[in-house]
């Protein structure tokens, strides 16, 4: 008879997977992708594809280099290509889509340790890189369905609109996403779907999207502005459900995350109505990713000691 | 406050199987240290004819307990064994005559009073059948009785497959009860809980039919959450409190024992047989036919599943106890404990390691720790040989319940790093205390 396996203790395990989750994610990030074809036209899914393709490239062939151990299967890179794609323009030219992939998975995530050790969200750093790197055809928006025209009509994304004083799309159009922005960021019933399903699924938790979008409507409210319009505009749903939540960049903790959506809510607010930026959502959770780790000293599970000196 | 805790498979497939007795095995091998404390001293020698429930080692200082023959026959010789934690460990192989006469000396014990309980309780042999081993009578003599507010039955069984305390419960309750009589006559208390997992119906039905009839006993259902049956946890969820680091649940005003331990002890003041025998439950992937069997103590797994049926594949993985913090064996050679409620033989698919990648710091291990404690800062610490910051996580707190371990979606070896950092943390304890003399002096 063969040698019995000698092991400790648990000898069961649960069914969660680091692939699973993802898998969960990418499900959850589908509607939206759907929405961004039928609202921006295919070229969206060409922007998809190949920030996808060269986030899953990068992470493999940089791992093969430095001999880790390749998770490049574990679906996170996927993840991170979809993020980052929701994230561009529809017009942005694909050689800078391959270019803030690379940056994505190679600068911010592998060479701080890879999955699990990167301290800032990949999508979002690689987001800004461009927008400093590539301004011009970063912030250079469309209309809806006119990328395949010759001639291609700019527009302004709503809170651009709003800080020019021009006029606004209508709250159907804001819930819809049929109005000018980054591809992935302007359908909220989209994106409100994958975040119900992500919660459902309890991938996530709802401290965080709910403390992010509350500051955000109350410091509207109070700073008198259209609450709706500050919610349903900007990559707000998209951050709070889908960013704000990764894993290792944010607190574990539910009071953690709890200030850490109120962080983010607060620096959004601070640089949509005061800021130079129209947008204020990547910076936000960005600044919040390199305060994760007080907030999480701060906010630690304190063990059940009974009140036992130490 | 709700204590975190994680959903398990519950695999009770032989929650309606009343257990059936084995054939006498042909040999068994009984070591000498089945319990917490100081192995017992071997009082025989190869030769001896030896009957059932024959004191063949006695305790041994003061945490330990007396070992009892389980099979009337010779002894065939003293071995010596590796033990479950490494140690060796003398163990009294007896070859059976297959009589099973009992010991002529075997009569039900004379209790007048408290000390008699005890000593009583000390005589029959028990420990801990939950699966701690702990020594039954230490628990019990307690030395101001004033302090014991409630007695806490642990009947939660909250591992999965195991159901041999669910049987103890709907084929010997009324022994619990009279377990209860006996607790309530000699140590005063008035106060009792019986902590059951709403997952097994049959057993709480029977048990509150009784428990009606009895001054003083709540039945208290608790969800089917694991570890309800964690010492912590089932103090906290009956009577609300929380027993501090470093404590015993008495320190709280109760006693906490398991159902099957109690039952045996009424058994025992009835009938004078001491602790030879236990049903433990057959199950696992690889079993033909998972059921409860009566073992004589000291049996080999390998009898012990030849009776109950055989395998239906090759076993990969054995375990005493369940899967969740149950002990890998490394051969079927391995006897049957005191302390054994279940052997569970899992196949090669339910036995095959999960594979292990990077922690992707998603917070599941600290945020359903029932302790609070925080796995990932723990592993981190550790790898860092800090000491220091060991003793500020309080992993010295931690259970090994599993919970963490079970949750985690990139599979890292929690538990496994929660015990090499207790170690690490107690070198350095020691260190510093060693260091702080010194300095004293």
């Amino acid at each position: 008879m063969n040698k019995l396996i000698s092991s400790v203790s648990p000898h069961f395990s649960g069914k969660r997977t680091t692939q699973n989750i993802m898998l969960d994610v990418i499900i959850a990030l589908l509607p939206a992708a759907v929405a961004s074809v039928l609202i921006f036209g295919w070229r969206s899914l060409l922007v998809i594809a190949v920030c996808v393709a060269s986030c899953v490239a990068s992470e493999f062939l940089f791992e093969k280099l430095c001999k880790r151990q390749n998770t490049a299967m574990d679906l996170s890179a996927v993840v991170t290509g979809l993020l980052l794609a929701f994230n561009l323009p529809v017009s942005i030219p694909i050689w800078q889509a391959v270019f803030g992939s690379v940056v994505a998975i190679i600068v911010v995530k592998q060479l701080f340790g890879g999955i699990g050790q990167n301290f800032a969200n990949p999508a979002i750093t690689a987001r800004i890189i461009m927008l400093t790197a590539f301004s011009g055809t970063m912030t250079s928006w469309v209309i809806p369905k006119s990328v395949d025209n010759v001639d291609v009509v700019s527009s302004a994304t709503p809170l651009a609109a709003a800080a020019k004083g021009e006029t606004l799309p209508s709250y159907l159009s804001l819930f819809l996403g049929t109005h000018g922005g980054c591809l992935g960021e302007t359908c909220v019933v989209a994106l409100l779907l994958g975040g119900i399903y992500l919660l459902a699924r309890r991938v996530i938790s709802w401290h965080t999207p709910v403390a992010f979008i509350a500051t955000v409507a109350l410091m509207s409210l109070i700073c008198g502005k259209d609450v709706l319009f500050q919610l349903m505009s900007g990559g707000l749903v998209l951050g709070a459900f889908f960013m704000a939540t990764d894993y290792a960049t944010t607190p574990s903790t539910k009071w953690g995350k709890i200030i850490f959506g109120i962080g983010c809510g607060l620096i959004t607010i601070l640089i949509r109505f005061w800021g130079n930026l129209p947008e204020g959502v990547s910076f936000s959770i960005l600044l919040m990713n390199i305060l994760t780790p007080y907030i999480s000293k701060l906010t630690r599970n304190k063990p059940l000691t009974g009140g036992a000196k130490k | 406050m709700k204590l975190h805790g994680i959903k398990v498979p519950h695999k009770k497939n032989t929650a309606g199987c009343k257990p059936v007795r084995m054939d006498v095995p042909e040999t068994v091998t009984i070591p000498v240290s089945m319990h917490i404390g100081k192995p017992a001293k071997v009082t025989v020698k190869r030769g001896d004819t030896v009957k059932v429930g024959q004191r063949i080692a006695e305790a041994d200082g003061f945490v330990s307990s007396d070992i009892h023959a389980s099979v009337s026959g010779t002894v065939h010789k003293i071995d010596e064994m590796t033990a479950s934690n490494g140690a060796k460990i003398p163990c009294i192989v007896i070859k059976s005559d297959g009589k099973q006469e009992l010991f002529e000396e075997i009569k039900p014990p004379q209790v007048n009073d408290f000390d008699g309980f005890v000593a009583a309780v000390r005589a029959s042999g028990a420990v801990g059948l939950g699966g701690a081993g702990f020594p039954t009578f230490i628990k019990l003599g307690v030395k101001d009785l004033s302090k014991v507010e409630a007695v806490v039955i642990n009947a939660a069984e909250c591992e999965p497959y195991i159901t041999s305390d669910t049987r103890t419960m709907i084929d010997k309750c009324e022994y619990v009860f009279k377990g209860i009589e006996a607790i309530k006559k000699y140590m005063k208390v008035k106060r009792f809980i019986i902590g059951i997992e709403n997952n097994k119906r049959e057993a709480i039905t029977k048990m509150k039919e009784l428990a009606e009839k009895t001054e003083g006993v709540e039945i208290k259902v608790l969800p089917s959450i694991y570890p309800q049956g964690g010492e912590k946890v089932l103090v906290y969820n009956t009577v609300k409190r929380i027993i501090p680091k470093g404590s015993l649940p008495l320190d709280v005003g109760v006693i906490v024992i398991n159902v099957t331990t109690l039952a045996f002890i009424a058994e025992y003041l009835e009938t004078g047989i001491p602790l030879v025998e236990k049903c433990i439950t057959v199950d696992g992937s690889s079993i033909k036919e998972p059921k409860n069997m009566i073992a004589p103590i000291g049996t080999t797994i390998k009898d012990l599943t030849e009776a109950a049926g055989g395998f239906k594949s090759d076993p990969a993985k054995v375990l005493y106890g369940g899967p969740m913090m149950g002990i890998a064996v490394p051969s079927l050679d391995e006897p049957v404990l005191k302390n054994t409620n279940a052997i569970i033989a899992m196949d090669e698919k339910e036995a095959a390691p999960p594979k292990t990648t990077p922690c992707i710091s998603c917070g599941a291990c600290l945020n359903h720790c029932p302790l609070r404690l925080d796995p990932r800062e723990i592993a981190r610490a550790y790898q860092l040989d800090s000491g220091e910051e060991l003793e500020k996580l309080c992993v010295d707190l931690c259970m090994e319940c599993g919970c963490c371990s079970f949750v985690c979606p990139a599979n890292r070896p929690l538990v496994q790093t929660n015990k090499l950092a207790k170690i690490k943390l107690r070198q350095y304890l020691t260190a510093k205390k060693s260091e702080n003399e010194k300095e004293g002096k």
